[in-house]
């Protein structure tokens, strides 16, 4: 039996809600179960589409499952201007996958992102949220070691 | 004494936290008696991880430490030591000139306390005199005087559109109905800033001061801040202050014995440009998809669940407390006649001293860029530094002498913006730039207005087609065209400024727009399909290392004679280009 149910119901009675709701079921899981969308509908009382809007309007929810380490790079103006490109290259050889893409043993995840506030130290790329910043394409192996 | 380190996420992804750890460690080895406290960002990001020591009323910052360094320099401080080795950067007395250096010209009002204070510890804000200002409009007061205050001071919203911020306050106080909300606005998006990042992570308390000062004047007892989920540390400072703010009773009921009641709530963003704009962000905290509406109705008489909303920018909140503390009148002797106070701007790309500065409104460029800044990364000439993200626009090396005010950053093509401040040098392609941020504004285009969604998309195919040597006669115009349709028409400000980019580029290089079409080249080498790589058969000695290098394997060539690339096969990744010894520089790029 799944718990979202659980996961969702702190959030059934606020106003707007739904967000929160989908923030906490990425918490738990690093992705938004497809089958959530439908228990959450259900418990804000709003149609099945509503609740699909809402979650794929948001660049930040994904649905359907993805890697225990969810890597996100930034492809905006100031890091592409840096250099992402390599930063991209080095780590689809690295991975053996390319963008949007799962590794095989679901530990890892490449996602483009736009700018998440750090171009202080372009290139950047967050792993699970934590920025690395002046990220080069010769320490992206070692940044995955740390990835245990 | 003191051990103060940045601990902002700037800080912390630079290493900060393994040099607290080190130091720590030497201090409790050496049963050393010294505070440490950790701090947000100062600003001096490419400093960082940074030190400063507080030792006999003088300041002394260690910059781009290592663990083993910063061990080093704190074991030498139980002897009363302060080495003056590389690390050094300033030392400075701590009263007097704690401003000068590399602050030069700076006027801190905003970022007063980041990179001082314990953003994680209230008593700190405390001391440097917080919540004395909120105090004192609870105290003595009356609404109708704070607004005045705020009136005098000629404050500006500081999310980009510069709007007086007592007018709104106003708007919201005389809408009729008996809840009222404030809102921080903290979705922060445009790529290149990240002052509201910092004031977030360092500097929480005056937010939230801001914001229950602004609770009293326009009469809201609820305040909301969207915070986007992309800055998880300020999320989590901002749940801790809230938290401590409570407990000391400065939010909750009857705050300092008053008959003013107000509590504070966060709801975190998902990720998307557009809720920043105050319309689609009033949707988003309403649990919807972030779309905008069509203004009026303001959010001053219909805002969050239908009741007047006042939404403010994380900096013009910043400034609330200092403007109460220090009267309207000191903050509107700072700046420029139309352009009150200080302006943060976040400096990016090919700038020296990457980082935050804040600077009296009508400050030159040039003195941001190259005396705060440093001037250009590398040996590279200025080009062009593109403020306002991707709504606004490019100013070119002319018009680095335009002031940074309001008036005059419109009068340029761009907009003031939140405070991103991208520098590029000779080596950026202005219609590779351009279509880059209109890639940006194409997809966070929420698709709800026609001129929006299929202007940016035109668009950007125009630009994709000129960037791969496929553009046409009649593409610049085309352009230009559609750039004026969708500034007209969008129902939002995405839209109304998703062209400056395209506009601001078209007007200061448009012979380069005119080189990738007609001429098939791109003056800056950036766009491949218009660039060739060749080697120079009389500098070339014939190493083959270039041949050996190439992914593709297309350059091909006997020892000891000159190597060809076979232009059909070669994907321009540069390869060869950087493998050729410099002293022969064989490979040409044109
Ligand atoms: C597409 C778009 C994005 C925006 N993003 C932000 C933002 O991230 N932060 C912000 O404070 N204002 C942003 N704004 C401006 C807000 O709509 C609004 O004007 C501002 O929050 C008002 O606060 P202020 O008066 O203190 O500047 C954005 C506007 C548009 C059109
Ligand atoms: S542009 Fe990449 S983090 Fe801001």
């Amino acid at each position: 039996m799944s718990d979202y149910a659980k996961i969702i119901s702190p959030y059934k009675d606020l106003p707007g809600g739904i967000i929160e709701a989908y923030h906490a079921l990425q918490n738990k899981y690093n992705y938004i179960p497809e089958d959530a969308i439908a228990v959450a509908a259900d418990m804000f009382d709003i149609s099945l589409s509503q609740a699909y809007g809402v979650a794929t309007f948001y660049s930040y929810f994904k649905i359907g499952p993805r890697g225990r380490y969810v890597i996100r790079i930034c492809e905006s103006a100031p890091c592409h201007v840096a250099g992402a490109d390599d930063v991209i290259a080095a780590l689809e050889k690295e991975l053996g996958i390319s963008m949007g893409e799962t590794t095989e043993d679901g530990k890892f995840t490449l996602e483009f992102a736009e700018c998440v506030g750090q171009c202080q130290g372009t290139p950047v790329i967050t792993i699970n949220s934590q920025p690395y910043v002046n990220v080069e394409p010769e320490k992206v192996g070692e940044i995955l070691a740390a990835c245990k | 004494m003191i051990i103060r380190i940045g601990l902002g996420s700037c800080g912390i992804a630079a290493g900060g936290l393994e040099v607290w750890d080190a130091i720590q460690k030497v201090l409790d080895e050496q049963a050393m008696d010294i505070q440490m406290k950790k701090t947000g960002c100062a600003g001096m990001c490419h400093y960082e991880p940074l030190m400063d020591v507080l030792h006999d009323g003088r300041q002394y910052s260690y910059v781009n430490l290592n663990p083993a360094a910063a061990a080093e320099i704190v074991s030498s401080l139980g002897e009363g030591h302060l080495p003056e080795n590389k690390y050094l950067l300033s030392i400075k007395d701590i009263d007097k000139d704690i401003d000068s250096d590399l602050f030069s010209g700076q006027v801190r009002i905003a970022l007063r306390n980041c990179g001082r204070i314990d953003p994680e510890a209230i008593e700190d804000y405390i001391d440097s005199g917080g919540y004395q200002s909120l105090r004192r409009v609870l105290l003595d007061m009356t609404a109708a005087e704070c607004l005045e205050e705020i009136k005098t001071s000629g404050l500006r919203g500081r999310g980009g559109a510069g709007f007086p911020t007592w007018f709104k306050w106003k708007a919201t106080r005389d809408a009729i109905d008996d809840i009222k909300y404030v809102v921080c606005n903290a979705d922060e998006g445009d790529p290149g800033a990240f002052m509201d990042r910092s004031l977030l992570e360092g500097d929480p308390h005056s937010i939230i001061e801001g914001l229950a000062i602004a609770g009293y004047a326009i009469g809201a007892g609820q305040g909301i801040i969207y915070v986007r989920a992309e800055y998880p540390l300020a999320v989590k400072r901002l749940e801790l202050a809230i938290e401590q703010a409570r407990q000391k009773s400065y939010l909750g009921n009857n705050i300092f014995g008053s008959d003013f009641s107000f509590d504070l709530q966060i709801k975190k963003g998902a990720g998307a440009f557009v809720c920043g704009e105050e319309t689609a962000l009033l949707a988003s905290l309403q649990g919807e998809r972030g779309m905008p509406h069509l203004k009026p109705p303001f959010p001053s008489e219909h805002g969050y669940w239908g009741h007047p909303t006042s939404i403010n920018n994380v900096e013009t909140l910043a400034n609330i407390p200092w403007i109460i503390q220090n009267g309207g009148q000191a903050f509107a002797a700072v700046g420029s006649d139309q352009s009150k106070g200080t302006k943060v701007f976040a400096l990016a790309g090919k700038i020296k001293y990457g980082g935050l500065v804040e600077v009296p409104m009508g400050m030159p460029l040039r003195d941001i860029i190259y005396d705060l800044g440093g001037g250009i990364r590398g040996d590279g000439a200025f080009k062009a530094v593109q403020l306002g993200g991707p709504s606004g626009g490019c100013i070119p090396a002319s018009l680095l002498d335009t002031p940074v005010d309001y008036e005059s950053i419109t009068s340029t093509g761009a907009i003031m913006g939140s405070g991103g401040m991208v520098v590029m040098d000779e080596s950026s392609c202005m219609v590779d730039l351009a279509r880059f941020f209109l890639d940006f504004t194409q997809k966070e285009s929420c698709g709800k207005c026609v001129q929006c969604r299929l202007g940016t998309k035109r668009m950007l195919e125009i630009l994709e087609r000129i960037c791969a040597g496929q553009g046409r006669k009649g593409d610049i115009e085309r352009l230009e065209s559609i750039a004026l349709h969708v500034k007209e028409s969008s129902l939002c400000g995405l839209g109304q400024s998703a062209p400056n980019p395209v506009l601001t580029t078209l007007k200061y290089f448009r012979d380069e727009y005119e080189a990738h079409i007609y001429e098939q080249t791109c003056p800056a080498h950036q766009c491949k399909a218009l660039i060739h790589y060749t080697i120079d058969p009389e500098k070339c000695k014939g190493c083959g290392l270039c041949a050996r290098a190439c992914p593709v394997e297309c350059i091909s060539g006997e020892r000891k004679k000159p190597f060809v690339i076979d232009q059909s096969r070669c994907t321009r990744c540069g390869t060869c280009v950087d493998i050729c010894p410099d002293k022969w520089n064989a490979v040409q790029v044109d």
